[in-house]
């Protein structure tokens, strides 16, 4: 049962990732791709990697895919001359994938068998002794607290520099599209924070006029 | 019975298909990153599958590192082509050549 739907998530995953590549057009590769994390996804959580398989679709389906899909949609790309040379690299192209491939099975030394691991039966947290950690023999702690308990003690330090990290992205990504067009009207708060009153305002003085006549208004 | 060969092979296969999107597809960059991000998941694939047939969890803590710098890479890589694109008009990787290189 576990191994039909493992066929059926890598064929998919196969398929679709032989989509990405092939497509004509951007958006439908950029869709493929999509279906490609979400097959993959779903292997993750045949692995019992719930918390990675679920990561994958928020992360991936939901932000970085669509960031793809905005960009594609929003640049007006000719793909006619993008897609000069397709056939002439197309045997290279297959010569190489095929060749690493073979490469990586050898190195894998799945040709000799040496890596048949069998799937482990239980699950593999309760391999870890939760236990130790806190939770009871017969509750042993979920995927998520599997992860978490190793990433909030001894991962701690690179857990803080990936949130760095993703912060200088945001800035770099901003700061990066952003443009000022000649011409456009920005109100800027520090220029107006700093107004002072001697800038507005000038008191003068002057003597008093003389009331005017009371018909002349 | 799945066994770890079978997740290696597809990881494999994953792999060896982005490295043949990256030569066939060599003129448009939102390909070029879509199979950066495609050899990416097949490495993660590799590393999940180690993690749960090892009993590590190692692996999927990497996992989850590989996820975030990705993400970063995503999003500034489509911003830097987002810029490029508005200052050439073009995303073809050969008319880019203002550094001559």
């Amino acid at each position: 049962m576990e191994l039909i739907a493992f066929y059926l998530f890598a064929a998919m995953a196969v398929a679709s990732a032989l989509g990405v590549i092939l497509f004509k057009n951007p958006v439908h590769a950029v869709l493929s791709l999509v279906l490609t994390f979400f097959s993959v996804a779903c292997l993750f959580l045949l692995l019992q990697a719930e918390f990675l398989g679920v990561a994958l679709v928020l992360v991936y389906v939901g932000a970085v895919m669509v960031l793809f899909l905005f960009v594609v949609m929003m640049l007006d790309i000719n793909t006619v001359p993008l897609r000069e040379g397709f056939a002439r690299y197309l045997p290279v192209a297959a010569g190489v994938a095929g060749l690493m491939f073979v490469q990586m099975l050898v190195l894998l030394g799945v040709t000799t068998g040496q890596r048949n691991v069998a799937f482990p039966s239980g699950d593999p947290a309760a391999l870890v002794d939760c236990a130790a950690a806190g939770a009871s023999a017969l509750d042993p702690c979920s995927n998520l607290e599997w992860i978490g308990r190793a990433m909030f003690s001894g991962y701690l330090l690179p857990f803080v520099v990936a949130a760095v990290l993703l912060t200088v992205a945001i800035l770099a990504a901003v700061m990066l599209t952003l443009r000022r067009r000649v011409g456009a009207r920005h109100q800027d708060a520090g220029k107006q924070s700093a107004v002072r009153k001697e800038d507005r305002v000038r008191v003068i003085k002057m003597p008093a006029e003389a009331r005017r006549a009371e018909g002349d208004a | 019975m799945i066994t770890l060969a079978h997740f290696l092979i597809l990881g494999a296969i994953l792999f060896a298909i982005a490295v043949a999107g990256i030569i066939i597809n060599r003129k448009n960059v939102i390909v070029l990153l879509m199979c950066v991000e495609l050899m990416l998941l097949a490495v993660n694939i590799n590393l999940v599958a180690f993690s749960r047939f090892l009993g590590d969890v190692h692996g999927q803590v990497f996992v989850f590192f590989i996820l975030t710098v990705a993400a970063a890479e995503a999003a500034i890589g489509l911003a830097i082509l987002v810029t490029l694109f508005r200052n050439k008009r073009t995303i073809n990787v050969a008319e880019l050549d203002a550094m001559k290189g």
